[in-house]
């Protein structure tokens, strides 16, 4: 019975497979997600897991299409954004970009977050030809427009960010010893990389490192080890809670280095607050974002605009959180670039715009920061501003500084 | 009550003279014709969930026969399955090996790995076992990120692969054949474990699960089989990491968090935890909850995903299957009883 079962089944099975080989030769589409009213834009982000203090960038993401849909949308059509959890797992986001692509037929991505995650899905997106746009990463290696062509980053690189610091740092202070503390991930590992390209051959002689796992108790030992090595300059690449404990530590050794601090841990709320805003006075940081807890905001246009938004679309959200300026600028990025398109939104010229940005502001960034793009810059924001915290809040040092991106 | 205590297994004996095999393997039959008639019914992107559901069926049923049949706890299974992924995509990057030779090599190297991890294990019971497995699933991901192993595990950023095409000229596409080298796997591993559950091995597992004393008197050897178990339990995850790496096409070390290890837990516990079809119940449960959360609420899929599992351990205490048994009991019991009168 089971051979004359198998038997049956394979000779079933075949019949299926000539019907459906047929079949898949007729479907053909021009432009998946766009029709004469709509067009659709995919994201993923982390609503569950770990990392879901991410996903407000995306919530105030769907917002913003809000606003631009209740504004008449964009060359007459409404914009519908899909957003889909990953819970910050790489094979999650996969499936859920394939269902964004295949099912959803969504027209592009946008500002995907994680950057494993994005890692996860870069090849097939290429393979498809989708635009993928904007990623919610600082990780340097996305903006290789040579080999992954539908693929764009947007904030400056953690690499471009120390590259910044390592010319600052020969420019003061040109016989520096300058000791690194990074957490061991690729947040933290851009920074030694970033500064090897400016230091060169003197890396090894001018650089000590340490690093830190997230599960470590303390960093107490490494910043201990980094001022018995006889450093004058520190850069410390750790997220907040790390960066808090570092900067108590140096004040607690009475260790008084040139000082520097990762953008991504300026927070005067989460870092410098916990760490004792005495003990944090001359830290070094760089930005491109704008400070809400800056006074002098009060009266900016940009900023203004942004509260209104806030106020209107987001009502009870927490405005001293710098992860909706950066998402309300990178929501304006790609307006513009829907823009741009002026009504031809084929995946090749939502590409083409997108790579054709020219020195365009956006109202949550910094004064002088633009962003450019062209088919051989996917970097679109290569600027930073140097800043010092001064006991209350962080002073602009000296003019935009350019990182050279790659 | 005594009788009532000694009236199921009249029954069962009954019912099952009453049940002919011809009705099962009908059954099974049918199962099989659906899940290879599947990939053509669905499109391509709901195929590869299905493979996840397949992938995370073996990983589970692994989980299975060490936690339902042989008692003990493991929180650390994702370390298992992260060891198979890597195993896979280092071979695969590294090396020559076709990516369907690469699926036993990842199989054996969990093997080894769970018999050793087995070994110390066997000092340890339940809470504490149940420890040093979440332990082992925490150090995974950071020692897939340590910096000596870089040039093989491609430290952070992880691994890139080639997606494979179906071999021989068969008129499937990627998607398609990726599906049923999974289902074939399956089905290979299900027997397989059927065999082992069901003769003197599972025997002993169970005794050892039920009274370790009382096994061990009986002459069976507690420290082999425990040790043994692991082992077969770590060979099913690492084979279902090893398709997973050639699923995704892609591993990396935040691929593998211990939330993983915690979704197979709770997956199996779902399905019903001492059953082989229960992991394919609790596969599809964790593959597709996560979905419905998430379309039911953005602020807290986390939240909904467990009331989903609070509610459905109160409905169903035994697992999904055991409502299934539960209905199969009471059907024959009504056959049998209608038969006497």
């Amino acid at each position: 019975m089971p051979r004359e079962g198998n038997a049956r089944k394979g000779a079933l099975l075949a019949t299926v497979l000539f019907a459906l080989a047929a079949a898949t030769a007729a479907v053909a589409d021009d432009t998946p997600g766009v029709t004469a009213t709509e067009i659709k834009i995919g994201n993923t982000d982390a609503y569950s897991g770990p990392a879901s203090a991410y996903s407000v960038i995306a919530k105030l993401e769907s917002a913003f299409f809000k606003m631009v849909n209740d504004q008449g949308g964009v060359a007459g059509r409404e914009i519908n954004f899909i957003s889909l959890d990953d819970g910050y797992s790489p094979p999650k986001t996969l499936e859920q970009v394939r269902r964004l692509i295949e099912q959803d037929r969504v027209a592009l991505l946008f500002n995907t977050s994680g950057t494993a995650c994005n890692s996860a899905i870069e090849k097939y997106v290429n393979q498809k030809q989708v635009p993928h746009l904007f990623l919610g990463t600082g990780a340097d290696k996305f903006g290789d427009y040579q080999h992954y062509p539908w693929t764009m980053g947007f904030q400056p690189s953690y690499r471009t960010e120390a590259q910044i610091y390592a010319k600052y740092i020969l420019k003061v202070k040109p016989n520096a010893k300058i000791a690194i503390l990074y957490q061991n991930d690729d947040f933290g590992k851009d920074y030694p990389t970033g500064m090897k390209d400016v230091l060169g051959d003197n890396f090894d002689k001018m650089v000590v490192t340490a690093s830190y796992e997230t599960t470590d108790p303390t960093i107490d030992s490494q910043i201990t080890s980094l001022q018995a090595a006889g450093a004058d300059v520190l850069l410390v690449a750790a997220s907040p809670k790390f960066a808090a404990q570092a900067i108590r530590k140096a004040h607690d050794l009475d260790w008084k280095p040139l000082f520097f601090m990762t953008y991504t841990s300026t927070s005067i709320a989460s870092v410098i607050n916990p760490a004792g805003a005495q003990n944090a006075i001359g830290i070094i940081s760089a930005g491109f974002v704008k400070d809400p807890a800056d006074p002098n905001s009060r009266n900016d246009t940009g900023m203004n605009e942004w509260r209104d938004f806030m106020a209107k679309y987001m009502p009870g959200a927490d405005t001293t959180d710098g992860n909706y300026l950066f998402a309300y600028a990178v929501s304006k990025a790609m307006l513009q670039v829907l823009k741009q398109c002026e009504g031809n939104f084929t995946r090749e010229n939502i590409m083409k715009q997108a790579a054709n940005l020219h020195d365009l502001e956006l109202p949550t960034l910094l004064p002088g920061v633009r962003v450019n793009t062209s088919p051989t810059n996917y970097h679109p924001i290569r600027q930073l501003q140097l800043g010092k915290f001064d006991g209350t809040h962080w002073v602009p040092l000296g003019d935009l500084v350019t990182g050279a991106g790659n | 009550m005594k009788a009532m205590l000694n009236e199921t297994p009249l029954v069962e004996a009954v019912a099952n003279r009453l049940s002919p095999p011809i009705w099962r393997w009908l059954g099974i039959a049918a199962i099989l014709a659906t899940a290879c008639i599947l990939p053509f019914a669905i499109s391509g992107y709901h195929v590869s969930q299905f493979s996840q559901v397949l992938i995370y069926a073996i990983a589970m049923l692994g989980l299975n026969i060490l936690t339902g049949f042989n008692g003990q706890i493991s929180l650390g299974h994702g370390a298992f399955y992260a060891i198979g992924a890597y195993t896979t995509a280092i071979l695969l990057d590294k090396t020559g090996i076709p990516y369907w030779a690469t699926v036993p090599i990842a199989g054996a190297i969990c093997l080894g790995a769970g018999f050793l991890f087995g070994l110390p294990a066997l000092r340890l019971e339940g809470l504490y076992l149940a420890l040093a497995t979440v332990a082992f699933a925490v150090a995974t991901p950071q020692i897939l990120k340590f910096k000596g192993f870089d040039s093989w595990t491609g430290g952070v950023q992880g691994i890139q692969v080639d997606s494979p095409a179906a071999p021989f000229g068969l008129p499937l596409n990627t998607d398609r054949w990726i599906y049923y080298f999974c289902l074939i796997w399956a089905v290979a591993l299900v027997i397989i474990a059927r065999n082992l559950l069901s003769g003197r091995t599972g025997r002993a597992m169970i005794a050892i699960r039920d009274h370790p004393l009382a096994a061990a008197t009986m002459g069976v050897d507690t420290a082999l089989y425990k040790s043994l178990t692991f082992g077969i339990s770590a060979m099913y995850t690492g084979i279902a990491g090893a398709l997973g790496a050639v699923l995704s096409a892609y591993v990396s070390p935040d691929s593998f968090p211990v939330l993983l290890s915690i979704k197979f837990l709770v997956g199996s516990v779902v399905g019903g935890i001492a059953s082989i079809s229960g992991a394919f119940i609790g596969a599809l449960f964790i593959e597709f909850t996560p979905n419905f959360a998430d379309q039911i609420s953005k602020a807290a899929p986390d939240a909904i995903f467990g009331i989903f599992v609070i509610a459905l351990m109160y409905l169903m205490p035994t697992g999904a299957i055991g409502i299934f048994n539960f209905i199969g009991v009471r059907l024959r019991r009504w056959a049998v009883a209608k038969r006497q009168y």
